[in-house]
């Protein structure tokens, strides 16, 4: 299909190559092309591009920008921390060093936009120059207030032939300041449907093995990972990751090349758990489920009381902790006051005192309030286990909060031998 | 003689479609100055006198040029500077300074800006020296020293005016509209803005010293006109090199403006607004569509056009979330619906998930949290969810509070157009309104 992509003013050869490197992007690439025209021609001052997350936007530009040969400038807004860097990135390469080291410290827009002026005076556009704004432009919005809505008029502030493209994950809507500005031109990157994945991801087969055996290993990835993920590159990286072992009953000769049941058994188990391990990137760092803390015998218990302070209502202590308690009715109690659990709606603030109540109830032994058993609370809140809220008394009652997760607790109560399910008020 | 100048003018297709692209990109993205402008002549001509008398008599003003956004105040401006210097008299007098609002961010700038403009002695080169006290005691000199009859008149010019009067103290306006008040060097101050409430953002001194004269430029088009005015956005001029393919053109263009369906598609558009940018927007659209191989416009194009304008852009997101992202947000749409739009987080959007899978599903398997945290996640990078209050910063990630940024109507046409939608997923979505 090289036939979407035709435009005067361009190398016939060039546009077939660029063709062939946007495996079903023809459309978009197509329509992009259409609306930038000839090389000297102007194009829509702003043009915004929205899609999502690997659906081929910067690829598509990129590759037109290089391959096309257009003068063009991409900046990253993660990168430019500050906007002279962005204003320099431009300059540099639209007018060389030279101009670039014209800026002033600290420059404003105004400057910007004077050397940009008197640069362009100098060498006029002879063709539509590009300014890419990749990766996050939601960081624009951020930086400045006006820096958002200069850049979309650039062309009319600079009075140049100039077009601002913005690649965005995120709606235009969210991005419109208050007082309004130039609306940029909408393109729609449309996300991959199932065969398209199918058909770019099975462009990179592994050189000793048949496209059909890659292929069918690709439907096989897609069939487990496809309801969850449509993220081009991370099913690459799973594919690129999971191959060799969809290949081992082949290489131990246990199956045939052909013999599409007997190796769909035998992988599937294992994408699964990729999906994990690997898709959760947890295979790097080892943490999480097996989260495993050695802290002090003493602060085991300090934490068991923050967490049974976090998640149980105050009125409910009595029951749990006092011994003698007297009669308290059973009816009464039970009434759940609330709507939904703790569980659900997360930690509640509770003060010191309440804290240490809870811990020497927990704790068999006579513990002193010495003061290493402060300092633990306030080496749990460094640990980030514990979380200090309300920062206006520090000493007098401070306030905490337990950030630490059921299976957390339940790990660290069965080194203690403490039965912590027994003390929740939202699993009675 | 005249058969072969014909001859000559007749250009291959290709040649004229570039022409063709060439000319009405120019209009259309550089806003390129209309030969008049059309529908505000009354404006026209009071704006055109006022400067004319700055610039001929001496005499100092203010006006503020007040419209909405697109409503073509920069283009009206342009136009009557263009034929003011036309005047010999006037292009030799009239000096003229250009400000913008967005660009000179605070008064030192705007300062050094309009000293370089003016081409003041003390500048050398590209650099200004002094200091900022010593710059604008300099420039109010120069001015004060003018008189009414000698010196030569300013004109300066305000873009984005409700954005200087944010700048510290106002000074800048105030020194500028004391001049324009006082007998002293003639000026006259342009402002252009478009919020209609611009004098109560201005502080009581400035505003006394201000003319109160303003031209408003709200749009009274009605559809007739405007239908009217793309047609003459698309017509080509007569100075078109081929002569015969001009006519054609515009004969086309003629039977396309009285086709009905792009009479419905631009009524749509005008019902939605009246600016004029977003008509060349739509008109842009459709030209790039014009080719050496379809070398008129259809009226098939304008309704594509349209759809592209008109769509909405969250739909188009919805259109590409994975199965387990779509359940998240109908479970969301759930919560709201039974806790009336209190927030929500993870925690229990995950368990009416996992109410939903255990009572329903057959065609999918329980995820894992992370999984879902995952997913979560990703929607809140889509802006698709956003933090109830933002001073959450201690909280843990699945206990914050959060609110859906989408409305039912929404959601249901996501779901239509899903592609493969399960069907016990899509009936999990319809049944709340049952």
């Amino acid at each position: 299909m090289t036939g979407l992509l035709q435009q005067p003013g361009y190398d016939e050869e060039r546009l077939k190559r660029v063709s062939e490197l946007l495996p079903c992007r023809e459309v978009q690439a197509g329509m992009l092309l259409s609306l930038m025209g000839q090389p000297q021609q102007y194009c829509y001052p702003s043009v915004f591009i929205y899609g999502h997350r690997s659906s081929g936007k910067s690829h598509v530009t990129n590759i037109l920008m290089e391959e096309l040969e257009l003068p063009h400038a991409t900046v990253s807004c993660v990168e430019c921390v500050s906007v002279a860097l962005l204003f320099e990135q431009v300059l540099l390469s639209f007018f060389g060093c030279d101009a670039a080291s014209l800026l002033p410290r600290s420059p404003s827009l105004s400057d910007f936009v004077r050397i940009y002026r008197q640069q362009s005076s100098q060498f006029p556009a002879e063709q539509t120059r590009y300014i890419v704004s990749d990766t996050s432009p939601e960081l624009l919005r951020d930086a400045d207030a006006n820096l958002l809505p200069a850049l979309l008029r650039l062309q009319e502030l600079v009075e140049d032939n100039v077009t601002v493209i913005l690649l965005s994950e995120i709606v235009w809507e969210t991005f419109r300041p208050n007082t309004g500005c130039f609306e940029p031109l909408l393109l729609h990157f449309p996300d991959y449907s199932k065969d398209e994945l199918k058909q770019v991801l099975s462009k990179n087969k592994h050189p000793s093995y048949s496209a059909e055996f890659y292929s069918s290993y690709i439907n096989i990835l897609l069939g487990v990972f496809y309801s969850v993920c449509r993220d081009l590159r991370e099913l690459r990286h799973l594919a690129a990751l999971n191959f060799s072992k969809f290949c081992e009953p082949v290489e131990a000769g246990k199956a045939k090349v052909g013999d599409t049941h007997k190796l769909w058994k035998n992988i599937e188990p294992h994408l699964k758990k990729a999906m994990r391990t690997v898709y959760l990137r947890e295979v790097s760092r080892c943490l999480s489920a097996h989260t495993h803390v050695e802290l002090p015998y003493y602060s085991k218990f300090l934490l068991i009381a923050a967490y049974l302070a976090s998640y149980n209502p105050a009125r409910t202590d009595k029951r749990f902790f006092v011994k003698h308690h007297g009669k308290i009715r059973k009816t009464n109690f039970l009434k759940k006051n609330e709507k939904t659990s703790n569980h659900l709606l997360g930690p509640k603030p509770f003060p010191l005192d309440r804290l240490l109540a809870i811990f020497y109830s927990v704790v068999d032994s006579r513990v002193a309030p010495t003061a290493s058993i402060f300092s633990q609370i306030s080496s749990l809140v460094t640990l980030q286990l514990l979380v200090q809220i309300s920062h206006d008394d520090q000493l007098d009652a401070p306030k905490y909060k337990c950030a630490v997760t059921l299976d957390f607790i339940s790990a660290i109560s069965r080194t203690v031998n403490f039965d912590i399910v027994k003390y929740l008020y939202d699993f009675l | 003689m005249s058969k072969r100048k014909v001859k000559d003018a007749h250009l291959p297709v290709g040649e004229c479609i570039t022409q063709v692209h060439q000319i009405l990109r120019r209009r259309f993205c550089h806003q390129q100055l209309p030969d008049r402008p059309q529908g505000v002549e009354a404006q026209h001509k009071h704006l055109a006198e006022l400067l004319k008398r700055t610039a001929v008599h001496g005499e100092s003003n203010s006006v503020l040029i007040v419209g909405p956004r697109g409503a073509g105040k920069t283009t009206l401006l342009k136009c009557v500077l263009r034929e003011l210097m036309k005047e010999t008299e006037v292009h030799k007098n009239l000096l003229q300074v250009h400000l913008n609002g967005l660009l000179q961010t605070d008064d030192r700038i705007a300062l050094k800006e309009i000293t370089r403009q003016l081409h003041l002695e003390n500048v050398v080169g590209d650099k200004v020296f002094g200091s900022f006290a010593e710059n604008l005691a300099f420039l109010l000199d120069a001015l004060k020293k003018g008189e009414r009859s000698s010196s030569r008149p300013v004109l300066f010019v305000l873009e984005e005016f409700d954005l200087f009067a944010h700048h510290k103290n106002q000074t800048l306006l105030y020194n500028l509209f004391d001049v324009s008040q006082s007998a002293q060097a003639p000026i006259a101050v342009v402002g252009l803005t478009c919020r209609l409430d611009v004098l109560e953002l201005l502080e009581k001194r400035v505003k006394s010293r201000f003319s109160h004269r303003q031209i408003y430029l709200l749009s009274s088009l009605t559809f007739t006109q405007y239908l009217e005015r793309v047609q003459t956005q698309l017509s080509l001029p007569g100075d078109f090199p081929d002569r015969k393919f001009a006519q054609e053109w515009n004969a086309s263009i003629t039977t396309l403006c009285e086709d009905k369906s792009v009479e419905d598609v631009l009524q749509r558009h005008f019902n939605s607004s009246k600016d004029f940018r977003s008509l060349h927007l739509l008109l842009m659209l459709c030209l790039s569509r014009v080719s050496v191989s379809k070398p008129v416009i259809k009226p098939a194009d304008f309704l594509d056009a349209s759809h592209l304008c008109s769509a909405d852009s969250k739909a188009n997101m919805l259109h590409g979330l994975s199965i387990l992202e779509l359940c998240l947000i109908i479970a969301m749409k759930h919560l709201n619906d039974v806790y009336e739009g209190e927030p929500f987080n993870l925690q229990m959007v995950h368990n009416e998930f996992k109410k939903f899978l255990q009572r329903k599903s057959s065609s999918m398997y329980n995820y894992e949290q992370p999984v879902v945290m995952k997913a979560f996640e990703h929607l809140q990078q889509l802006e698709l969810i956003r933090p109830a209050d933002a001073s959450s910063a201690k909280v843990q990630g699945e206990f914050q509070l959060m609110r859906l940024m989408l409305d039912h109507g929404q959601i249901m046409e996501a779901l239509q157009k899903y592609p493969q939608c399960p069907t016990d997923v899509k009936q999990w979505a319809m049944s709340a309104f049952a």
